[in-house]
């Protein structure tokens, strides 16, 4: 079965790469899943997104990427995030604790709202996986 | 003479204190250039990738975005400067402030305005020394940045940046903004050399475009059937996707630069310490010397007067 070369790089650092069976991923158009063959497209994440990256005869990679891309062509996939964190990587304890801190601040400027979704999405990601 | 050896004697043992806080400092620095080094290259496959999102969107998207066009008057112009937080580190800060200085001069001589926008404290520090207005100063970072630093230095400039698209049909929003983006870091080349340049990021210069056309062209050489250019679907837009990708872009470089800058400044001053340390090495070995003829002196001083003595009393007929 073709598989699809997936490359999951953060600014800081890259997260993940490898061979992957499908890419879900949320854009803010709407949900989008992308299996091999795929016609190349850009895409921009939603903010606080989820990306799935399904591996063959693996489980499933769940990612929270944050202020991200989404770049198909005939090559693969890549996706671009600001920050990326592996499902299994995540804190729950710290991301609910960074949530309702973000929830309780009385001033909600963008660097909250910001977090808040950072948040969510980190616990969106640890959720679906557990 | 019994003075000036305990003087010497205290004088070694500070130098030789002193050194071991050159060597530590030059350890330090030794590890964190490695470091620096490895952060510069984990950032470096996310520049690959938004720079090859960004040329493809160039060639499907209308150039017509703020960020990416020339402004007819360009008036104010930002200058970002990144600079150490600490000393010791040899002439790196020097070197920026120079390269600085020039740049401030030739964007003078266009007639352009200069404003000042400084990361670490040894620029902010230069500056308000001088008297010297900076729009903006971020400290405390300039060792180990990480994005978020990047991120906000870049939201301010492109905010004013954005504010400067207005300043010459009658200034609507009220805020001084700029109409060129210019950085000046220290390039990090090799562990022995260290260039302050200077670029202008904005209104951004498609140089890694062309270059990334380069790649194509070499591929395409190679293998005639990625003749056809990818057509891309974009969710959403084009144009909404360079909105939002070209501040990304800008933060990235900032971001680029800023690790530069950290792996130069910390090869910067593994090296000043190095010769520190070796200077405070060879102080010693002089002083100890010095302290060994003194020493010496003493001694034969100290036996003359008794031979002296001795003969004076032979030659006077006495007995020992």
């Amino acid at each position: 079965m073709a598989t699809l070369q997936v490359e999951l790089v953060a600014v800081e650092r890259r997260i993940w790469s490898g061979e992957a069976t499908m890419v879900i991923a949320r854009t803010t158009e709407g949900e989008l899943g992308v299996l091999p063959g795929h016609a190349p497209l850009l895409g921009e994440l939603a903010p606080g997104g989820v990306v799935t990256i399904r591996v063959e005869g693996g489980e499933d990679l769940v990612v929270a990427a944050h202020g991200g891309f989404l770049s198909v062509t005939e090559q693969g996939v890549s996706i671009l995030a600001e920050t990326a964190e592996i499902s299994t990587e995540i804190d729950v304890e710290r991301a609910r604790e960074a949530l309702r801190r973000a929830e309780s601040a009385s001033d909600d400027d963008e660097d909250t709202l910001a977090a808040a979704r950072r948040a969510q999405s980190r616990l969106r990601a640890a959720g679906q996986a557990a | 003479m019994a003075a000036s050896l305990r003087q010497l004697r205290r004088r070694i043992r500070s130098t030789r204190s002193t050194k071991k806080i050159f060597s530590a400092q030059e350890l330090i620095a030794g590890a964190r250039i490695v470091r620096a080094q490895n952060r510069v290259e984990a950032s470096k496959p996310y520049a690959r990738e938004i720079t090859k999102v960004l040329s493809a969107l160039a060639s499907s998207a209308s150039l017509d975005h703020p960020l990416l066009t020339e402004r007819d008057k360009p008036g104010r112009v930002a200058v970002l400067v990144i600079t150490s937080d600490r000393g010791f580190a040899g002439s790196y800060n020097v070197n920026v402030l120079r390269r600085t200085e020039e740049l401030l001069a030739l964007l003078r001589s266009e007639g352009k305005e200069p404003v000042l926008y400084v990361v670490g404290r040894k620029g902010e520090t230069y500056y308000r020394f001088r008297d010297r207005p900076m729009v903006d100063t971020w400290t405390g970072f300039s060792e180990q940045p990480a994005y978020s630093d990047a991120q906000a230095v870049g939201s301010t400039l492109i905010e004013a940046f954005t504010a400067g698209e207005d300043d010459d049909t009658g200034n609507a929003d009220g805020i001084d903004g700029v109409d060129e983006l210019h950085i000046v870091y220290t390039e990090f080349r090799s562990l022995l050399s260290q260039v302050p340049v200077a670029k202008r990021m904005a209104p951004l210069e498609v140089e890694e475009v062309e270059e990334f056309e380069h790649e194509r062209e070499d591929a395409q050489a190679g293998n005639r059937s990625s003749d056809v250019p990818t057509s891309y679907e974009f969710e959403p837009s084009a144009e909404a996707l360079l909105d939002a990708l070209l501040p990304k872009y800008i933060s990235t470089r900032i971001y680029a630069a800023m690790l530069e800058s950290a792996a130069s400044e910390s090869a910067s001053r593994r090296r000043a310490m190095k010769s520190a340390s070796d200077n405070a090495e060879e102080l010693a070995k002089n002083l100890s010397r010095q302290a060994n003829a003194a020493r010496q002196a003493g001694i034969t001083q100290e036996i003359s007067e008794i031979v002296g003595g001795a003969d004076a009393l032979v030659s006077s007929g006495s007995d020992i």
